[in-house]
Order: C-alpha cells, then structure tokens, then sequence
C-alpha cells in the first residue's frame, strides 16, 4: 500500500517536473515572440512620437500615420493594386524563364563532367556582373516593354539556383548513383528519382536567394523605361516628391517578399517531408 | 603496392571482353563465369592490381561467399560482376534463363536506400525503373516487406529507421527486383553483433524461398561460414584466389544453432588459417607504406 502510494507520488512529481520544464521553455519562446512583436512596434511609435514633435524632418521621414494614411488612399484608388500586380506578374514571369532553365541545365551539369567542365567558366566569368549593369543592353535588346524586366528577373533567378542545382546535385552521395545504375534507371529516370529528389534541398535555397535577387531586379528594371510596377511607383514618387507614396512602395516590395518566404517555407517542408525535422 | 602482372600487361590482353557463348549441358551450367579477370588502376607512376587474374564458377543455386582481408579487391571484383566497374582483361558472364528479369542487383555496403522515398518506394525501386504492371509491384513489394518485417513501415522514410531496418529495405529492394543473381557488398558490416545475426538469420530464411545464386562479399569469417554453400578466400593486393572451401551444413540453417556445433568451429579454424598470413601480409603491406 504504501509502496504504491510511493511510487505514484514519484510518477505525480515526475510528470510535474516534466510539465513545469515544458512550461518554462514555452514561456521562454513566447517571451521572445513578444519582443520580437513590441520593438518594431516600440519603433514605429517613437517614429510617430518625433515626426508629431518635430525632432526628425518630415520631409523625409513622414510620420507612420500618415503612410498609413497613403496606403489607404493608394488602396482604394486602386493604383497600389494595379503596380503592385505588374511587379508580380513580371516576377513570375521571369521565374518561370530564368528558374526552369537553370534548374534543369544545373542538375544536368551537376550529372555530367564535361558539361560541367564547358560550362562552369562561363558562370563563374558572368555571376560576378552586378546584375543591374546589364540592365541598359537588357533595354537596347528587349526594348521598353515587358520582356525586358522578365528578362532582368529571369537574369537574377538563374544564377542561385543553377549553382544551387549543381551543388546539391555534387552533395549526393555517389552510391544512390550506383543503386540507380545497377537498377536499371535510363538516364531520365536517373534525373527524376535521384537527382533532382537529391539536389532538392540545395535548390530550395537557391530558390530563397532568387526570390530576394528577383525582387531586388524588378525594382530597378521598373525605375527604368516602365509605365507600371512597384519600382515605377517608387521612382514616380521622387519624380513628384510624393514621400509617403514612396515609403508605401517600400512597404509593398518587403512585404511581398516576406510571403514569398513564408510560402517557400511552407513549401519545402511539402516537397521535402524526407528531411528531418528542423 | 606493385605487383607482378602475369600473363603480360592487361592493355596487350585487351580491355574488351568477347561473351562466349557456354556450351555447357544446362544443368551443369556455371550462373556465373568469372575467366581470367584482371582490374588494374594506374596511380600516378605504377600500376596498382586490384584484382589478379581471377577464374570462377558459381552453379545455379549457391550461395557463394568470398573472404578476404580489406582492401583485397574483393568489392572490386563485386562490382565488376554487378557491372559497376569496368575490368581491364578476362570476362564475367551471367547466364540468364529468365527473360525480362535484370541480370543482377546489388545489396550496397552501408546507406544506399534513398531519404527521399519511402520504404515502399524504395523497395519498389528496381521494378518502377523497369515499368512492371502496378498490380505485380504491389504483390511482389508487399511479400518482401512482409518477409522483411517492414509492412508497418511501408511509409516512413528512412531517416525515420534504425540501421538495421534500412538495410532490410535494401535486402527487400534487391529481392523484390527478381534478379538472375544477387550480389551483396558486406551488407551487413556496419551492424551491431545482435542486429547482424538477426538479419543473417532473416537472409536465409528469404533465401531458402527463392534460392537465388548469390554471390556475396565479407570480411568475416564467420559470416561467411554461417550463409554459405561455398567460399573462396582471396589474398591480399592482388587480389587473387587462395582457396575455394565446401560448406557441408544442412540446410534450412538456424544460426544459432549451427554457431554450436563443433563442425562449425573446424570449419571457421581452417578457413581462419588460410586468411591468417593474408590478413598478416595487407598489415605489413598497409605499414610499409605508411
């Protein structure tokens, strides 16, 4: 009777420890989500608090509110809606354009050594151009119109993830070659059940970096020779010294980038549910 | 590290291999022929002979281990069968009398089941590439894993296993392809004691329902005495046959059981004795040239 008792006060005590333990950690993790929320917001209200008292020029520097205000302005006239869409839709586009090719000649490179051989001088000779030099002879072949900022987009995307597909396809470990080999995989299915599933990881992260080098190109591609798009607002707002329009083109361009991160996130961890869990 | 290469250099006996037709009545034919194979590399200023001209006869049916000391050639010689590795003099033929079935597949040393697919997946590997109706994939997939132990895990991915379940996905996936003959590349060699006993005991039983030619690979002594009908001990670099020993056990086997017998001991004594000065000469070898 007493042993009993004994031994459930022990498990009461241990499943309590472990409990209070979780507990802890919990707390500690939701501290540090609510930091990360109250500063920002801390920020803007201190933004807010100068810009009302006159201690930073609000020619530069309008208050919060008031971009706010322009945001809402811009978002029922309707002209937020259609730059923002140009941008995205070039984006795309030039994902399209730049990714699959990279991703497909990356993994073939990555598969054969002369190819490799022939072709990694030239990346590596054309990677090290600021991508936004080439903008001009972008303009002189493709003309104003859109293909010349698909292309620039395009021009961006490829470069991380083809080096990222060479990569990832180098990491795999030559034995899951061999097993395809010795079963009897044509070279098809060698790209499709080994290397590409392989390099995946490795081309997920190129992906991510072509997202920020996409965003950054469109920008610029827009400032330049376009009637439309979040880099045109931006550039239009200079023109005109709309300050507010301008910080709400900011705002557009990162939070367009923040759920293009989110959604990959997402993604990889639907495409690559072989990993262990991070 | 230099050996003498008989029979002249390799390159004057010609890299390209003739398959002679075997004339043999059936029932005596040999599943696989290994003539006169050579495999040499050439590292930097000399000729390194990986393989010294070796000749072999495995019948339908038997289970054929080769012993040797590391770095022997004796993986060299596998994958030259599996066809893996290109040889440089002689020829290696396997018969086949099933038509539509792969010549060989392999059961890797080590990790070689993909993370990226699911046990199913993977176990069905060798019949997906050769586009084998669903319908016979899943019967034949999901006799394997049963027999494997592996039904529950059909759809977990590897990461999610312990060594030895991987490597039962590997036996499944090599057995589930149907081939004319399985080849095994120390399967067993990264296991701990009890695991690696536990899946000898697993092979044979699946075995024993197919009797596929095998030809197998180890380092252990008492691997090779437990699975075996045959065994053939290699020398040292190069890689050469010492001596072709008869396993007498009966089969079915039980490990254990065949482990305690005095038989047992005898046999694992003499075949220790020819490998013994082998094992003594790749030391000295491996010391001269450190």
């Amino acid at each position: 009777m007493t042993r009993i008792s004994w031994l459930e006060r022990a498990r009461v005590t241990m499943s309590w420890g472990l409990s209070r333990e979780r507990l802890w950690s919990m707390s500690a993790a939701r501290r540090d989500r609510l930091i990360g929320i109250v500063s920002p917001v801390l920020l803007l209200f201190l933004w807010e608090g100068a810009a009302r008292q006159g201690l930073i020029d609000t020619r530069f520097f309008p208050a919060p509110s008031t971009i706010l205000r322009t945001l809402g302005r811009l978002m029922e006239s309707g002209e937020l809606w259609e730059h923002g869409w140009a941008s995205l839709q070039r984006l795309f586009w030039g994902f399209l354009v730049g990714g699959i090719p990279a991703l497909v000649l990356g993994i073939v490179m990555g598969l054969y050594r002369p190819l490799r051989a022939a072709v990694d001088p030239l990346i590596a000779a054309t990677y090290p151009i600021p991508k936004s030099a080439i903008l001009p002879l972008m303009l002189l072949i493709f003309g104003l119109g859109e293909a010349s900022k698909i292309v620039m987009v395009a021009i961006g995307v490829f470069y991380p993830i083809c080096i990222n597909a060479v990569a990832g396809v180098l990491e795999i470990n030559k034995i899951y070659l061999d097993v395809g080999k010795n079963f009897g995989a044509s070279r098809w299915q060698t790209f499709r059940t080994i290397a590409l599933p392989g390099a995946l990881p490795f081309i997920m992260s190129g992906v991510k970096l072509g997202v920020g080098m996409g965003l950054i190109l469109i920008a610029i591609a827009e400032m330049i020779g376009a009637k439309s798009g979040l880099g045109y607002m931006i550039w239009n707002a200079w023109e005109i010294l709309a300050v507010e329009t301008m910080y709400v083109g900011l705002i557009m361009i990162a939070l367009i980038g923040y759920l293009f991160s989110l959604a990959l996130n997402e993604m990889e961890r639907w495409i690559i549910p072989w990993k262990a869990e991070r | 590290m230099i050996s003498s290469i008989r029979n002249g250099t390799p390159r004057e006996q010609g890299a390209r291999v003739s398959h002679v037709p075997v004339s043999v009545p059936q029932e005596e034919a040999a599943k696989i022929s290994i003539r006169n194979l050579t495999k040499t590399f050439l590292t930097r200023d000399r000729i390194f002979t990986a393989v010294d001209d070796i000749s072999l006869e495995i019948q339908a049916g038997t289970f054929f281990m080769i012993v040797g000391p590391s770095g022997c050639g004796k993986t060299t010689l596998l994958r030259i069968v599996a066809g893996l590795e290109k040889h440089t003099s002689g020829s290696v033929e396997v018969v086949h009398s099933h038509p539509g079935c792969p010549g060989n597949s392999m059961v890797f040393q080590g990790d070689s089941i993909f993370p990226w697919m699911t046990v199913w997946d993977n176990a069905a590997y060798g019949l997906k590439m050769r586009n084998v109706p669903k319908r016979q994939i899943r019967e034949t997939v999901g006799h394997y894993l049963d027999r494997t132990g592996l039904t529950k895990f059909a759809n977990a991915y590897p990461h999610q296993l312990s060594g030895g379940m991987k490597q039962r996905v590997s036996i499944a996936r090599a057995f589930a392809n149907d081939p004319e003959v399985l080849l095994m590349d120390e399967p067993f060699s990264a296991l701990d004691e009890q695991n690696k006993t536990l899946l000898q005991e697993e092979l044979l039983r699946i075995w024993d329902e197919t009797k596929k030619t095998v030809l197998f690979i180890t380092h252990s002594v008492d691997e090779a005495v437990t699975l075996g009908d045959k065994i053939m001990v290699m020398t040292a670099h190069p890689g050469r046959t010492k001596a072709i020993v008869d396993v007498p056990f009966a089969r079915p086997r039980s490990v254990l059981e065949l482990r305690a017998t005095p038989q047992y001991g005898e046999l694992v004594y003499k075949i220790w004795g020819y490998l013994r000065e082998e094992v003594q000469h790749a030391k000295a070898d491996a010391e001269g040239n450190a």
